[in-house]
């Protein structure tokens, strides 16, 4: 039985540091190659000495599928392929090739620069790490080799985010990164054809919630900001660079305009205008609303929003920032927090998560004093709203991507351990298939039933065809004679003559003969002719031949008469017949041994 | 070269026979058809290959061929069928078959037979498809012969076999078209596997290919049976589960043809009773499949999706339960039950505080579910819309939305429950989703009271940009109920911040108020001293009477006043000032009222609007009698007539001015009178009875009158909705009595014979057209004027013009007035300009040469097809005038009767140096057969007595709205 394998290196029942390899039909792929948010040390990557001890990967893997450009799927990229060893082809989305890079270096710049470590990958390896990038289209099918292909399909979460199927002969596996399944202000929904794989590996962040209506979310949104801005007030909303930022800007642009408001939107310079770019470049990534109206205005090139300036903070009047990062423990967000968290007229919307320590953290949880460095205290007077816009599919999302794809066994990656428990326990119910969540390090192996595809010869085909009715009814298999040649890894349904032909064989004859004893008072001919009535009235529909030369034929069954040299009414009957015709020929020979009715004249 | 001999040979001859076959039954079409079929032969004969044969019947095809010759071509086309070998050319034949049989007029039963054969020894499966659609183009060309019908059906049955999809394809289309349930078919032939039975009705032989393995075939195989319902045909009800077992097809097309299939089971078995599968319950059919169509809203291909949205709103039937499920979307986190933000916003309502999610935890999850209970994916019905409104194509949120609508309008129960998830839509990013769902609001609001956390909601879209919104707002808040008075204040508020910002809006916001106040008189009680700004102690300043922000407030109190008769005691003293004020100058606004102490306006309003209906009655009375005194007139002297005339038309002027029900009748009545009147003036003239040379005055003003009279019958024509064809008729008399004035002024002035003779003859076809179009009228004329000339029409064509013209002088002077009678209801087309309002001092500057865009808002009444009859007309102060024709897309359509004009105009000029102002009005356009302009073009070309039209008339127009003057200045380009 052929086996697919998975071991996750990361993500395996934990969040962060995507990492899979697939083995399937010989061949070794490496889906996602991430970084860990959470570590500063060596777990920060993922394991590569799993895969080899020393040396480089690029004898061990076939292909590297990075299915977008979050660190947590790409961080680790350069490392492996530049300072491990990996000179095979990558593979991602156009989108994701062009802002992958743009993140790398600021990690990079952060990790040296800022904190100071060495021994970390240089620009220079981001660069030739790019290099080796092979670009996917959506719903383009690749050929990685003469076996391998991938063909990707889009799946909302970011700009150029993309589910992988990767197929070799007839089995495959649909790897589905991070998706969403509900549409946002800027990307549409994850999709999937009727792809049937042998595994989908899905990630699972959100296994055990079901999420209210986006449209609830945006509108309160909406409103605390606008009501906010008609106080006179100042919003601030820390946000991380890339992704929420783009559908958050959207989403006040457009309302902006619809509201035919005036107060100024910022957004503080950096990483986000060189991503802008790229989002302003790939409308066909982006949802219906975007694609159809980018003709008369790319929706990106902002109306309203234009770059923060540190001078802004002090001007008077409404106004609202969007500042990096996203959990207000470092940089212009909090600088600016600090400026406006004396005026309660003013507002800061959390839209994530954030984690604890953070000041972020603190003043969700309703902390009005904080402690600053150097002892001083800041009085949080302003208003804070906190908002989730999260981009990846729930408990019911997942399930529709099920749904949709129909897999016959299914892998949970990118969760929390407990919560994918839950998952497991209720895809198995619901869709009766195996479902499997694989620790860090643990292979997981499926067995698959693959179809062996044979060619048949058009001859051969086409006599069948004669034989049972000119349509093949799909409901009902149909056994056919025939011969299976095996070539040069090709396997052929060819009749048994053109077989013979080809192998250049002889045909061999077969043919049972049989002897059967019968009581029969008449002479030889008599009796001879007697079976030949009694066939004849028997057997319709066959050709039944009395030949001159003393033997019935029935079709090419031979049956000749011959009587014992002791007892002349004890006859023999020799019964012959090829191998073709040994139904037939078994039959007669039972008919005749039951003897012949006396009332034949 | 003896084949090639042979076959010119065969050419010559068959020429030849060809045409005498064909002379023989075409007699009376002269030369078009024998060439036709003939020359297609000799084409098809001279085509030396396919290719050629080919192209001979591409040129074929683009030509129409008439009914009678279409037997001689089929049969030729036939004939080259049988020698053709090309598959392309056999292929073109059929289909030309198909065409050729579609001929209006050509009944296709001769053909049948010699199509039926050909089938038999085609080879080519694409041929064989084609000849099956040709076969289908012939069946359904004749419906009424069950025989040849069945031979269809049973050639349909034969080729069900092939192996090719095309063919199974059109042979199940062909039974779907063809097929009845009572025909029952015997299978015979080289059927694959067991023919069951032999007899098999239609019905069940479609469902076999349900299962067919290409899904072009499935497609087709539902279809089929969708065309058998669309017959009338009764669907037995045992392919429902085969048909829902379609619906999780791999294919598209199959899947959203199943969802058809599934919708008109349950509408034809509604109550019968399925099982569930895997437990042992039972539901109605209908339930199941508004469950399984529910289930295909979030389906892959988005097709589907709008396709099953768009169904799930005609189920009407479905089980209330199974409906509210669709709303339904059980929220967790982290495995706890958590409440939608739909339910928290109830909660805090309910609960007194009015504030939402200031805290992190806001939504914290509450109680922990078990997990077994938890379905992820829920069977049936489950969150359906709340899928649907979230979709990512707008086609699935817009077909989500209707079909709320749909169901909300029958159940009122289910009304309440999606109106959060309208309010959402209220909020979506395009625009036409937005729209419509407030006009799906609008369409249940009969059904709803809104809360004020949803009211909030509604209410923050009046600040949208785009004009349609807020006016669809507006039209929605004029139908809402509110719960209390805290979102009266709210509405008004944000009303009054809506005009501030918008003060485009008035009259719609205004308009707006009106029906806010007429709807909550109690809720608005207790507002009004805080709304007039009214103290118990003091007097409080006099507001600006100018202020649209203060006359939106007057509106909404004065017509909650109107149902609450101890509000005017609130009021101070300027409020009953600026009342009366209004009550003149914004009448439709401001209702009539009871005021204590104010006797003259009480005494003049109770006028209007003491006996409504009662009112109406006796205006239409006195219109009927004011009518039937005029058709007295022929007794009286002609002064005497021209004063009742007189009269007449000024009392219904009047009293279309007093009565709006019936200013259409009046208005139309009256302007038929004056028409009369003209008229009888003209003919009453001296002039008649002094030699042409001593009366050219007299003439003059006859000509005018003639002129002015055919002017008045297009606006009686046109402007008014409502006529029927006995009115029609009666205008369309009075105008050719005009025209034969104006003959007969015409051959008093001049002395040329030639034209005179051109105008006699127009005048006879008038006359003729006019016999033609009303000969069901005819009748009703009696002793008319036309009723005369028709009976001297056979002397006047053989007459000379001159005695023709005495002999149209002496009937037009004796001929009586006409009878006008009144039909139920008639309506004048009015427009009226809102914007511009005329009254702006300030010029509006551009330079000159270069266009400056004046925006237009005006409404139209009464207007048919508005897109093509209004037009916008400008009008410079040098005489210029411009037409300018607006964008279909400029209209829109508030209500029934009722259009909306917004758009732009680009005025341009040369240089000016005063600023000075243009005028602008809005024309209807009509054309009739014998329009004015094409009359006018006739006389006006040596008329020298015959004055010009009025400057401001355009050729085929009737302006009928009142002109706005705008201030403009061009300004010399600088240099």
């Amino acid at each position: 039985m052929p086996e697919i394998k998975v071991t996750p290196l990361g993500a395996g029942q934990d969040v962060g540091r995507s990492c899979i390899l697939v083995s399937i039909g010989g061949k070794n792929i490496m889906l996602d190659c991430g970084m860990h948010m959470g570590y500063n040390d060596d777990r920060r990557f993922p394991d590569f000495s799993y895969i080899t001890q020393n040396g480089r990967l690029t004898d061990f893997l076939d292909c590297v599928i990075i299915s977008h450009f979050h660190l947590d799927h790409c961080g680790a990229l350069p490392y492996m392929s530049e300072m491990v060893g990996y000179d095979g082809p990558i593979y991602m989305t156009h989108p994701t090739k062009a802002i992958c890079p743009i993140l790398l270096e600021d990690f990079r710049k952060i990790t040296v620069d800022k904190k100071g470590e060495t021994n970390f990958f240089t620009s220079q390896m981001i660069k030739d790490c790019m290099k080796k990038v092979v670009p996917l289209n959506l719903h383009q099918t690749v050929q990685v080799d003469d076996e391998l292909e991938l063909k990707a399909y889009y799946a909302g979460h970011v700009l150029g985010a993309a589910m992988v199927l990767i197929k070799v002969g007839s089995e495959s596996v649909v790897y589905t990164g991070d998706y969403n399944m509900t549409p946002d202000r800027h990307l549409g929904a994850a999709w999937i054809d009727k792809c049937r794989p042998d595994i989908l590996i899905s990630e699972s962040t959100y296994a055990t919630t079901i999420r209210d209506s986006k449209r609830c979310r945006e509108r309160d949104f909406l409103k605390k900001v606008h009501e906010s801005i008609e106080r006179g007030g100042k919003v601030l909303i820390p946000v991380f660079a890339l992704g929420r930022a783009q559908e958050l800007c959207i989403l006040l642009e457009t309302f902006w305009e619809r509201m035919n408001l005036k107060a100024p939107i910022y957004f503080s310079t950096g990483l986000t205008e060189k991503a802008n770019h790229y989002y302003k470049l790939f409308i066909t990534w982006t949802n219906q609303k975007i694609r159809k109206t980018f003709v008369q205005r790319n929706m990106f090139e902002f109306k309203h929003i234009k770059a923060f300036d540190r001078s802004y903070a002090d001007n008077p009047g409404p106004m609202v920032v969007f500042a990096t990062p996203g959990m207000l423990h470092a940089g212009q967000s909090l600088q600016i927090f600090k400026k406006w968290a004396g005026n309660e007229k003013n507002m800061v919307i959390m839209p994530g998560y954030c984690v604890q320590g953070t000041i972020g953290h603190k003043i969700l949880n309703g902390q009005r004093k904080l402690e600053m460095e150097g002892r001083s205290t800041l009085d949080v007077k302003l208003q804070v709203e906190y908002m989730s816009f999260s981009a990846h599919a729930d408990a019911k999302g997942i399930m529709q991507l099920i749904r949709m794809a129909e897999p016959r066994n299914m892998l949970l990656v990118h969760g929390e351990a407990l919560k994918m428990e839950f998952l497991k326990g209720k895809i198995e119910q619901e869709f009766n298939i195996d479902c499997y969540m694989p620790a860090n390090g643990e292979t997981i192996t499926v067995s698959t039933n693959p179809s062996v595809p044979v060619d048949i010869s058009l001859n051969l085909l086409k006599r069948e065809m004669a034989l049972g009715g000119p349509l093949p009814d799909p409901k009902k298999p149909r056994t056919m004679h025939g011969t299976l040649i095996m070539k040069e890894n090709s396997m052929k349904l060819v009749s048994s003559e053109q077989a013979l032909k080809e192998l250049g064989l002889n045909e061999h004859q077969l043919r049972f003969t049989c002897r059967v004893q019968l009581q029969d008072p008449h002479s030889d001919l008599d009796t001879l002719h007697r079976i030949y009535t009694h066939l004849k009235s028997l057997l319709k529909g066959y050709t039944i031949q009395h030949v001159p030369d003393g033997t019935v034929m029935v079709e090419s069954i031979v049956i000749k008469v011959s009587s014992s040299a002791e007892d002349p009414n004890n006859k023999v009957l020799l019964l012959s017949w090829s191998y073709q015709d040994e139904d037939l020929g078994s039959f007669l020979s039972s008919l005749l041994k039951k003897g012949l009715p006396s009332g034949l004249c | 070269m003896a084949a090639h001999l042979k076959k010119r040979v065969y050419e010559e001859f068959s020429k030849v026979v060809q045409i005498p076959h064909e002379e023989a039954p075409s007699k009376k079409l002269r030369l078009s058809k024998p060439s036709k079929s003939a020359a297609l032969h000799v084409d098809l004969c001279k085509a030396s290959n396919s290719t050629d044969a080919l192209q001979y019947l591409l040129q074929f095809a683009r030509k129409p061929v008439e009914v009678e010759s279409v037997e001689g071509v089929v049969r030729i086309l036939l004939e080259h069928y049988y020698k053709e070998t090309d598959n392309s050319v056999r292929l073109k034949i059929a289909s030309l078959l198909g065409l050729l049989s579609k001929t209006q007029g050509f009944t296709p039963d001769c053909i049948v037979d010699d199509a039926i054969n050909t089938l038999s020894n085609e080879k080519s499966h694409q041929v064989l498809a084609q000849l099956l659609d040709t076969l289908l183009v012939i069946g359904s060309q004749l419906p009424d012969t069950p025989t040849i019908r069945l031979r269809l059906i049973h050639v349909a049955c034969k080729h069900l076999s092939d192996t090719y999809f095309g063919v199974r394809n059109k042979c199940l289309q062909l039974l779907g078209c063809l097929g009845t349930l009572e025909t029952v078919v015997n299978r015979d032939g080289p059927a694959p596997g067991p023919s069951q039975g032999g007899a098999r009705d239609v019905q069940s032989i479609i469902s076999d290919y349900f299962g067919d393995q290409d899904p072009r075939v499935r497609t087709a195989a539902l279809k089929a049976m969708l065309q058998l319902h669309e017959r009338g045909m009764k669907i037995h009800q045992v392919i429902y589960e085969q048909a829902c077992r379609l619906l999780s097809d791999d294919y598209e097309q199959v899947r959203s043809a199943a969802v058809q299939m599934v919708w008109v089971l349950s509408l034809l078995y509604p109550e019968s009773i399925v099982p569930i599968p895997s437990s042992n319950e039972e539901i109605r059919l209908v339930d199941d499949a508004f469950g399984k169509i529910s289930h295909m809203v979030s389906d892959g291909s988005w097709m589907v999706r709008v396709q099953a949205a768009k169904t799930l709103g005609s189920m009407l039937q479905v089980s209330p339960h199974f409906l509210v499920q669709t709303l339904d979307k059980k929220l967790m986190s982290d495995l706890r039950r958590k409440r939608t933000a739909h339910e928290r916003a109830k909660e805090l309502f309910t609960s007194g505080e009015f504030s939402s999610g200031r805290k992190w935890a806001d939504d914290a999850p509450k109680e922990k579910l078990d997990r077994n209970t938890v379905n992820l994916i829920a069977s049936g019905a489950c969150g359906a819309f709340v899928h649907g409104l979230e979709d990512e194509m707008f086609e699935v949120r817009i077909a989500a939305v209707e079909a709320l609508c749909q169901l909300a309008r029958s159940s009122p129960s289910f009304a309440e429950k999606c109106l959060d998830f309208l309010v959402d839509m209220f909020n979506d990013e395009i625009e036409e989703v937005r729209l419509q769902s407030i006009h799906v609001l609008r369409e249940i609001s009969t059904h709803i009271t809104l809360r004020e956390d949803q009211l909030d909601t509604v209410l923050a879209v009046l600040e949208d940009s785009s004009r349609d919104i807020r006016e669809a707002l507006h039209e929605l808040l004029c139908y809402t109920n509110v719960s209390t008075k805290e979102c009266i204040q709210l509405a008004l508020l944000e009303l009054l911040k809506n005009l501030n910002k918008y003060p485009t809006d008035r009259n719609s916001v205004w308009k707006c108020l009106k029906f806010l106040g007429s709807r909550h008189p109690t809720l608005v009680l207790p507002l009004v001293p805080e709304l007039l700004s009214t103290h118990p102690y003091f007097d409080t300043p006099e507001p600006d009477m100018d202020d649209p922000a203060y006359i939106a407030v007057l509106v909404l109190v004065f017509n909650a006043a109107k149902s609450c008769p101890t509000m005017p005691a609130l009021f101070s003293d300027h409020t009953f000032r600026h009342y009366a004020y209004l009550r003149d100058s914004l009448s439709h606004l401001v209702p009539p009222l009871r005021l204590p102490g104010r006797k003259q306006v009480f005494g003049l309003d109770s006028v209007d609007s003491g006996s409504g209906s009662a009112s109406v009655e006796s205006a239409q009375l006195f219109l009927q009698q004011s009518l039937h005194r005029v058709s007295t007139i022929q007794n009286l002297e002609a002064p005497e007539a021209r004063e009742l005339l007189n009269f007449t038309i000024r009392d219904l002027q009047r009293l279309g001015e007093l009565q709006t029900e019936l200013a259409g009748a009046a208005d139309f009545c009256a302007t038929f009178l004056r028409c009369q009147l003209l008229l009888m003036k003209a003919l009453q003239e001296k002039l008649w009875n002094v030699a042409v040379p001593l009366c050219l005055k007299q003439n003059v003003t006859a000509t005018a009158a003639a002129q002015q009279i055919l002017e008045e019958t297009y606006k009686l024509e046109f402007l008014y909705s409502g006529l029927e064809s006995r009115q029609v008729a009666t205008i369309h008399h009075v105008r050719l009595q005009a025209k034969a004035l104006q003959l007969i002024l015409y051959a008093r002035s001049r002395q040329g014979l030639d034209p005179l003779i051109s105008c006699c003859e127009k005048f006879l076809q008038d006359v003729e057209s006019f016999q033609r179009l009303f000969l069901s009228e005819l009748p009703h004329l009696q002793d008319s004027f036309m009723d005369r000339v028709c009976e001297l029409l056979p002397r006047l064509t053989s007459c000379k013009p001159v005695e023709m013209v005495k002999i149209l002088q002496s009937t037009l002077r004796q001929s009586g007035l006409l009878q006008l009678s009144l039909p139920e209801q008639i309506h004048r087309a009015t427009a009226t300009i809102i914007e511009p309002t005329g009254e702006s001092d300030n010029p509006l500057r551009f330079t000159s040469g270069l266009v400056v865009a004046l925006d237009i808002d005006a409404t139209l009444e009464h207007v048919n097809d508005p897109q093509n009859t209004v037009k916008v007309q400008v009008l410079y102060p040098d005489g210029q005038s411009h037409v300018i024709h607006p964008k279909p897309g400029d209209f829109r359509k508030p209500g029934p009767h009722r259009h909306r004009l917004i758009t732009q105009v680009y005025l341009s000029h040369t240089a000016w140096t005063e600023p000075s102002q243009v005028e602008v009005r809005l024309l209807l356009a009509y054309s009739s057969s014998s329009s004015s302009s094409s009359s006018r073009l006739g006389w006006s070309d040596g008329a020298d007595g015959v004055i010009p039209p009025s400057e401001a008339t355009v050729e085929g127009t009737i302006p009928f709205s009142k002109p706005v003057k705008v201030y403009i200045m061009p300004k010399p380009a600088r240099r």
